[in-house]
């Protein structure tokens, strides 16, 4: 490892690190995801096979995740783009990144329900 | 403030200016100066174009990925109403098609640029740099090749 890899350890900073992690996680989830899909070509039953394994409640709180990093790693995109191409986006990008993480926070609180209901209705009967 | 005013745009150091009018500061050549034996080009502008090109799909991809999150998991009941019939009933309009063609592609090349940036920056030899470029290259050519194949050649009557 090289040293002092820890760098300023500011918003900044951890914005980037999340931008990174989310990016990677969504990437290997689209190989997935364009296989999954690829069974359309192979027969319906096989299709229909895998994707029921998504509406499973496990396989819906990783969904939720799945949504949590989208929608992060995209609202953080929108920020940086404003910080390279607003001329004063790098001396807003701290209330950005608060504006970021708050629009994030309520549209995670409404994605609880379309996501999470279901997995709800078969954990808990209903 | 008790300092004077000088013409010489320098603060008084220990109590007497440096540098003024009469007296100037030396001229220090800027960094990485073009001289007259600075090629050029030297790579090329490779680098500024998977920029550019990072946050311009980065734009189209947020209104594309975010409207196909919005069918796919929350309206008309979610995730529990996909299956081969939804995906045939969806890929009947060729505007649903381009949609899902355009996200392939975007998102793929996308995800493959910035890996190939994350790759750059941790692994340190050469080597290894070589070989998960060469793994990641394989893989997004091979899935890219394989949505589009499979978007342009869906069968809906296959049974």
């Amino acid at each position: 490892m090289p040293a002092g890899t820890l760098y300023r350890g500011r918003e900044g900073m951890w914005s980037w690190v999340a931008h990174r992690v989310t990016g990677v996680l969504i990437f290997f989830f689209l190989f997935v995801h364009v296989l999954d899909t690829a069974l359309v070509r192979v027969s319906p039953e096989a299709y229909d096979t895998v994707v029921a394994t998504y509406k499973t409640p496990i396989v819906a709180c990783l969904e939720y995740g799945l949504v949590a990093a989208i929608l992060f790693h995209a609202l953080n995109g929108l920020r940086v783009i404003a910080v390279d191409f607003w001329a004063k986006g790098a001396r807003y990008q701290k209330p950005m990144l608060w504006t970021v993480v708050v629009v994030w926070v309520v549209l995670m609180l409404g994605a609880i329900y379309p996501v999470l209901g279901h997995a709800a209705r078969v954990v808990f009967g209903s | 403030m008790s300092t004077t005013e000088t013409s010489s745009g320098v603060s008084p150091v220990e109590g007497a200016a440096v540098y003024t009018v009469d007296n100037p500061a030396p001229v220090i050549q800027p960094p990485r100066q073009r001289t007259k034996k600075t090629p050029k080009s030297t790579r090329g502008n490779f680098e500024m174009y998977g920029w550019l090109f990072m946050r311009l799909s980065g734009v189209v991809l947020v209104v594309l990925v975010i409207g196909h999150l919005l069918i796919q998991l929350v309206l008309d009941g979610g995730v529990s109403k996909i299956g081969f019939a939804f995906v045939a009933g969806r890929w009947a309009s060729p505007w649903w098609q381009v949609w899902d063609l355009l996200m392939l592609w975007l998102a793929m090349l996308h995800g493959c640029n910035g890996l190939r940036t994350v790759i750059n920056d941790y692994a340190e030899r050469a080597g290894t740099r070589l070989w998960l470029k060469a793994l990641l290259y394989t893989a997004t050519v091979w899935t890219i090749l394989l949505g589009t194949l499979v978007i342009f050649t869906f069968d809906p009557n296959i049974r």
